[in-house]
């Protein structure tokens, strides 16, 4: 029992050192090492590269100095638990975990302990119903957005006609990939086209069978719920039974430079959906090389400004700084503890305006949060990937998504989960 | 000198042959006890609960349990994050179908379902051995967790696939769910983790125990003089399957909450439980203890350090671990390849004859 011992006394000085400092705490649960570090780094980044901006740049959010605290999952649920039970005492205002598995793990208990989470893009998506999950938001767009912004793209590029259409879903089998079943098949249902399912286990860089069927069955489209190195596998896979890329759309997490620059030119033409706009042509980013990367203070290698998941970190760092303002607004006081966040979160209201004085035009649609709809308005665009240039291009605007068969689905789903949890429904 | 039998008169058969010989030992044993039982329960909070106690006694009842199968019968086999998951799933099925039942008996159902599955995979053991054992039980591991991830009964259709284990109660506390009381559900997890340890000792050194060490020693050489493999090996695998579905279900309600198979429950399960009752020593219960914390206090403990003291980086801290864990492992199975338990022994002999070894 000496590790105990030593452990305990790792534990207690840790936990004694360290004066209480008056910050906001923005813990950043993120992996930057193993099988999915190459889409945690960017993000990761990107979200602390924002604080860090803030903090230069305005002297933190309402004069309280930001703090990120930074603490390694690995994409592992029980590292991912570790993380949240040693941040949460620290008066950590949000927690975005970036995997759908920590983030069914942090529901209840970040709902016990009064600590707001948010999922932006991932997650459990009938946590859009504010009235049983009231501390859990994923504005603003969710897995069932990404399903119904594929259909439409393709509906688009059909006239408005799918029926007689075959369209393969290729996803992670795990809760991430199982995601957007029940939607696909309301859709299917709905616009009269077949779907088929290919599970990938993962990591997922074994996908030979699934793209024989591919090959065998020929969809007229395939859709993608991949993340890490599936990604490149199946863009790969997919290239080399010369499916047409532009008939390939991969959810937001299968649209990075990490998963179409390992296939070289013949990703060229593959798409995927998106919740926020891709590129560094942002005034923003003027800032955040004057501020953080020339003063040497970017986190990590500082390698990744303005690729897809480092602008996706730091829109998820406005998202929550936005709210943390909103929030303060809110309290009367700078200092804001996690009640007063999940209030700002609520009352969250991003308009254009607001974006273009943050040096992010249009970076993310314009949308406000309610108690009813913690899942913001679920407009998805379009992106895909220009292999010569080596960049993603936005080819549509923010677009609505199906709403009509997305909102039945979110509240039976979360009505469930109230009845199964005992949770007293209400915006009270 | 305060170490020593010498006026420790035993007088009875049972006196001769209880676990701790030495009068010290049985001191120390109860004040662990007592500490583990009395005064843990007043000082534990989330943190500790959740990164320290609470996959330490887990891990441990799973490593118990593998170190029936594998330390004591010889039958080695990767299909523990298999019969884990068989465990929880189990639970999960009975705490949702009837609410009303104890948790406890609930855990202890899981136990005696995964204990029923590990005797359906344990039958391939009386044909084959070693590698190929291995290899079969690979193969239980890999079709168990397809199997909870295909047929959607398993996880009562939930969209995401994933099982959420609701509340429950024992004498009205929370012990599962997000509402729990640290303290409640380290007591239970404590109850199991000691009256599982405590079962396990009594059976090892009893005749089924003696049944298995004969078979893992030589089968051939135990067939001759009596022992039935057939009821050796397939009790062997039911009876390990029964400790490492008790932790699994105990995994699933009282430390993740949430689970999905083929993350908590993978194939890397299953090697982190080999490693440690390598690590601890094969055919030791304190040794699954050892290995159990090793692996499971060493990263949090080194995180600490690095992170929390040194203030390093996240992502170095991280690869620093992998290869200081590493190294430890590599060092210890060459320095001491019957692992912690074996240097438990010797320091325990040093000691006996401390401070005149002559």
């Amino acid at each position: 029992m000496k590790f105990t011992k030593l452990a305990a006394a790792t534990v207690a000085a840790t936990m004694c050192a360290g004066p209480v400092l008056a910050d906001l705490v923005f813990p950043s649960l993120s992996y930057r090492t193993g099988p999915y570090a190459a889409g945690g780094i960017p993000f990761a980044d990107g979200y602390a590269d924002y604080m860090t901006l803030l903090n230069e740049r305005d002297g933190g959010i309402g004069g309280v100095m930001t703090r990120i605290l930074e603490c390694e999952t690995g994409y592992n649920t029980e590292k991912g638990v570790e993380c949240y039970e040693s941040t949460k005492g620290e008066d950590a205002l949000v927690y975005q975990p970036l995997s759908t598995g920590i983030t069914y793990q942090l529901i209840p208990k970040a709902t016990a302990d009064g600590i707001p989470v948010l999922s932006a893009g991932y997650g459990r998506t009938s946590a859009a119903n504010g009235k049983v999950f009231r501390n859990i938001f994923n504005y603003p767009a969710n897995y069932w957005n990404a399903a119904s912004g594929v259909v439409n793209h393709l509906l688009e590029i059909n006239n408005g006609d799918l029926t007689g259409k075959n369209l393969a879903l290729v996803y992670h089998n795990s809760a991430y990939g199982k995601e957007p079943i029940r939607t696909l098949r309301e859709l299917s249902k709905k616009h009269g086209f077949a779907l088929t399912l290919l599970p990938v286990d993962p990591p997922g860089q074994e996908q030979k069978s699934q793209w024989l069927q591919i090959r065998r069955e020929k969809p007229d489209y395939v859709t993608m719920w991949g993340w890490g190195v599936m990604n490149p596998t199946a863009i790969q896979e997919a290239a080399n039974i010369r499916f047409p890329m532009a008939n390939f759309i991969g959810v937001w997490w299968s649209g990075s430079e990490n998963d179409v620059l390992p296939v070289g030119a013949a990703a060229n033409g593959y798409k995927a959906v998106t919740f926020h706009s891709v590129g560094s042509d942002f005034p923003i980013f003027d800032d955040i090389r004057k501020y953080v990367v020339n003063t040497g203070k970017a986190a990590g290698a500082g390698d990744q400004i303005g690729t897809v998941l480092y602008n996706r970190g730091l829109y998820a760092a406005m998202l929550a700084a936005e709210a943390a303002r909103t929030a303060q607004k809110i309290s009367g006081r700078a200092e804001i503890t996690p009640a007063d966040m999940r209030d700002g979160m609520e009352a969250l209201e991003i308009t254009a305006q607001r974006m273009e004085e943050l040096g992010m035009p249009n970076f993310g649609p314009a949308f406000s949060v309610s108690c009813e709809n913690h899942g913001g308005p679920g407009l998805v665009a379009v992106t895909q990937w220009d292999a010569a240039a080596g960049e993603w291009v936005k080819i549509s605007d923010f677009k609505p998504t199906d709403t009509g068969i997305i909102r039945p689905l979110i509240l039976e789903d979360s009505e469930a989960y109230a009845a199964e949890n005992n949770i007293a429904m209400g915006c009270g | 000198m305060f170490y020593r039998e010498a006026g420790d008169f035993k007088t009875s058969y049972a006196a001769d042959s209880q676990t701790f010989p030495i009068a010290f030992d049985r001191y120390c044993y109860r004040v662990v006890l007592v500490f583990a039982f009395c005064v843990m329960p007043f000082i534990i909070n989330d943190y500790w609960l959740n990164a320290v106690m609470l996959p330490f006694l887990i891990y441990s009842v799973a490593a118990i349990g593998l170190n029936i199968l594998t330390g004591y019968c010889g039958q080695v086999s990767l299909g523990t994050g298999g019969f884990m998951a068989v465990g929880g799933y189990a639970c999960y099925k009975l705490m949702t179908a009837f609410p009303d039942i104890s948790i406890m008996i609930v855990i202890c159902a899981s136990g005696l379902i995964t204990a029923f599955a590990g005797l359906l995979f344990g039958l391939p053991s009386l044909r084959i051995k070693g590698f190929y054992l291995a290899v079969a039980t690979l193969a239980a591991q890999f079709f168990l967790v397809w199997l909870f991830n295909k047929v959607p009964w398993f996880y009562n259709y939930s969209a995401s696939g994933q099982i959420t284990a609701p509340e429950r109660t024992m004498f009205g506390l929370a012990v599962t769910g997000p509402e729990s009381l640290p303290w409640a559900v380290y007591l239970v997890a404590l109850t199991f983790a000691a009256a599982l340890a405590v079962v396990a000792r009594n059976l090892t050194r009893g005749n089924i125990g003696r049944q298995w060490m004969a078979i893992r020693d030589m089968d051939i050489a135990a067939e001759i003089i009596g022992v039935n493999p057939l009821k050796a090996k397939l009790s062997a695998f039911a009876i390990s399957s029964f400790y490492v579905g008790v932790s699994g279900a105990m995994f699933f309600v009282l430390y993740l909450g949430a689970v999905e198979v083929g993350e908590v429950y993978g194939i890397r399960k299953s090697f982190i439980v080999l490693f440690m009752i390598i690590i601890g020593g094969l055919g030791s219960i304190f040794g699954s203890f050892a290995g159990a914390a090793f692996m499971v206090l060493m990263p949090v403990l080194l995180k600490n350090i690095m992170v929390g003291q040194f203030g390093w980086p996240t992502d170095l801290a991280a690869h620093f671990e992998f290869v200081i864990v590493g190294l430890l492992i590599v060092v210890f199975l060459i320095m001491e390849p019957h692992g912690l338990a074996r240097l438990w022994r010797l320091a325990k002999e040093k000691l006996r004859l401390w401070p005149f070894p002559h």
